[in-house]
């Protein structure tokens, strides 16, 4: 069963000429098939975290460790992580003109799996996950992300994440900038995934709204650069309730 | 994308209605066929400001000398005649006067022009080959493709090997006729390659220009279009690969002198590596009695590593309202590490990922020129630059 295990993550960017820590040793262990949601405040350093686990080189990890099953994570290249298993659906998807969607996921698809998808069967699997996702099949022919909307970038984010079926799944902020039927539809998307049982889910999310569709195992809140309360599903109740005041009081 | 121009990097560009003809206001001496018109450059021209002149081995400043070290063949399809002829030719000269310097000396050194024919009403079924074969030498060279009333052809123009080129080509497009130009510059890293292309387009002729510069140390081509009659379209596309300390500069000119006539300008240019410089200078102009004009320009550039500087000048001059269209675009932008790492987080190793993005980027302008045999060299050809890089 594949883990990925985070241990005591010291994270910094280089900012102005000067150096400054985001992430104050992050400790969390995420099997296949659980759900993790984390929770915290703008600037917490949420999708630094995210960034961090996908090898984004803006971000210098300065101490501790990351393994998936086994294997240091911190080692490998940005690709290597990806084809370890490891998939981040980010916050803030990026454009790629000139970059067909259907050329992109066809050429994702062959680095990850190792071996270049059969045509036929990859026609329609990616017209199947498109349709259960409610994307204009128009969109093959388009550019990654040019034009797209905020919900068409999430619901494009997610369908990577179900043609790709990763181990691993980091999904940062997917709820936000989505009205509410988007938003039951990418949980769906998210939901198929988790039901194969064979990924680990970790959920970064600034409000509680789409627990409503993802039930998490695990609920962790996230301030200041660490991992400050973990609980079950229940936490996120009283975050709705109380919010975040509890834990970014102090400096 | 303004936060996305790299560094040192320019993209000025008008749009002018009425006015004193600024792109006339470019050249520092009337077009003439004699070098001794044109004074020596010295750089601070408006038509030489961005051109390194010392690389130019002396074709701006008459020390440079024809020594024969260039081999040119011409393959003609039957049906279609070469000819060498002398100045004193009336097809020579006749599809415009040179309008600098470079393009002056090349037309008052060459010794014989090479004139080819494709007569009326012939439909080739391939390719005209023209290939210029540079050993190390100098050479003036001026050539003539002629095409009569309603025949259509192709014609390719290869530049290989290392030379010291002025040449300088015309084309004569007959009332209702197709040519389509492509002109490869593929020489070895020391070449130097200045000229004037200069098209003379006949009533309701087709012709379709396209310029792939991959090579030398220096290219600066002309591309000119005049139109003989209503109804003519020129159809200029231009692809480009410049890297490591390469100048390359293509400067086209559009005279929409005639009613009813149509351009379209499309180049488009990666740049890699330190001191790699890309200069593009669109300049077309609609003047009072071109009603019925329709005419647009774009210029786009990717620079895919820092150390890599582009310069973009659009330029639309407009002297009549009563026109269909005008218009021009131009926007250089880097290839974004942000790019880089959302490709290859879905796996897909870094070699891999640029490519995607340069394939993509040239591929509607592959389409485009639309000549099958081509696009499949075009797409290797910026396959291996790219394997070359960094
Ligand atoms: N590349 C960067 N350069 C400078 N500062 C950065 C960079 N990335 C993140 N930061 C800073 O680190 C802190 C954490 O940012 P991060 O984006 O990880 O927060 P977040 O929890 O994801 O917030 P949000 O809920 O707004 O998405 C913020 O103060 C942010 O300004
Ligand atoms: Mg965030």
């Amino acid at each position: 069963m594949a883990t990925l295990e985070i241990r005591d993550l010291h994270v910094s960017v280089e900012a102005d000429n000067a150096t400054k820590e985001i992430l104050k040793g992050v400790d969390l262990t995420v099997k296949q098939g659980e759900t993790h949601a984390i929770m915290g405040p703008n600037g917490s350093g949420k999708s630094t975290l995210a960034y961090s686990l996908a090898g984004h080189p803006k971000y210098t990890v300065t101490s501790g460790t990351v393994t998936l099953d086994g294997e240091d994570v911190l080692e490998m290249s940005v690709d290597e992580r990806a084809r370890a298993g490891v998939f981040l659906a980010m916050q803030y998807p990026v454009e790629v003109p000139g970059v067909s969607v259907s050329n992109f996921l066809r050429t994702s698809a062959t680095a990850i799996r190792g071996e270049a998808p059969k045509l036929r069967t990859w026609v329609k699997e990616v017209k199947e996950a498109m349709e259960r996702l409610r994307i204009d099949p128009a969109f093959a022919e388009r550019n990654v992300n040019e034009g797209f909307s905020g919900g068409e970038k999430k619901r494009h984010e997610i369908l990577q994440l179900e043609l790709l079926k990763p181990k691993m799944a980091i999904l940062d902020e997917t709820d936000s900038g989505l009205d509410v039927d988007a938003l039951r539809t990418v949980s769906e998307g998210v939901n198929r995934v988790r039901e194969t049982g064979e990924v680990g889910t970790l959920l970064i999310t600034h409000y509680t709204r789409i627990l409503r569709y993802i039930k998490p195992d695990h609920v962790h809140v996230f301030a200041k650069g660490r991992i400050a309360e973990s609980g079950g599903a229940e936490l996120a109740d009283k975050l709705e309730a109380e919010g975040y005041e509890a834990y970014t009081k102090g400096a | 994308m303004a936060d996305n121009i790299p560094v040192g990097s320019t993209t000025e560009g008008a749009i002018q209605v009425g006015g004193d003809h600024p792109a006339d206001a470019r050249v520092s001496a009337p077009a003439s066929y004699d070098v001794a018109d044109f004074p020596v450059p010295h750089g601070r021209e408006e038509e030489w400001r961005f051109t390194p002149l010392e690389r130019l081995r002396g074709l701006h400043d008459g020390s440079a000398v024809a020594d024969g070290g260039i081999r040119t063949e011409v393959y003609t399809p039957e049906g279609v005649t070469q000819e060498q002829v002398g100045r004193d030719d009336p097809r020579v000269g006749r599809a415009g006067k040179p309008v600098d310097r470079v393009a002056a000396q090349a037309y008052s050194s060459f010794e014989k022009a090479t004139v080819v024919s494709i007569p009326k009403d012939t439909v080739l079924t391939e390719p005209v080959r023209i290939s210029v074969h540079g050993q190390g030498g100098t050479a003036f060279t001026h050539q003539v493709i002629e095409i009569g009333a309603f025949a259509e052809a192709v014609v390719v123009i290869d530049h290989t090997g290392d030379a010291t080129l002025g040449g300088n080509v015309e084309y004569l497009v007959g009332d209702g006729a197709k040519l389509t130009v492509v002109s490869v510059q593929d020489w070895d890293d020391k070449a130097a390659h200045a000229g004037q292309h200069t098209a003379l387009v006949g009533r309701d002729a087709t012709f379709k220009s396209v310029i792939v510069t991959f090579g030398g140390d220096l290219v600066r081509l002309h591309p000119r279009i005049n139109y003989a009659a209503p109804g003519g379209e020129a159809e200029l596309y231009g692809l480009y690969f410049t890297d490591n300390g390469q100048h390359q500069e293509h400067r086209l000119f559009v005279d929409h002198d005639t009613p009813h006539c149509r351009s379209n300008v499309v180049y488009k240019g990666a740049l890699q590596g330190e001191d790699a410089h890309a200069v593009w200078i669109g300049d077309v102009l609609i003047r009072a009695e071109a009603e019925g004009t329709d005419t647009y320009e774009l210029n786009r550039n990717l620079v895919l590593t820092d150390g890599a500087r582009v310069d973009s000048v659009p330029n639309l001059e407009i002297e009549t309202g009563e026109i269909v269209g005008a218009g021009h675009a131009s926007a250089t932008g880097r290839f974004e590490d942000e790019q880089l790492f959302y490709l290859m987080a879905r796996g897909i190793p870094a070699d891999e990922a640029r490519r995607l993005v340069v394939r993509g980027f040239f591929a509607e302008l592959v389409q485009q020129i639309g000549l099958p045999e081509l696009q499949e060299r075009l797409i290797e050809k910026i396959d291996a630059e790219l394997e070359a890089s960094v």
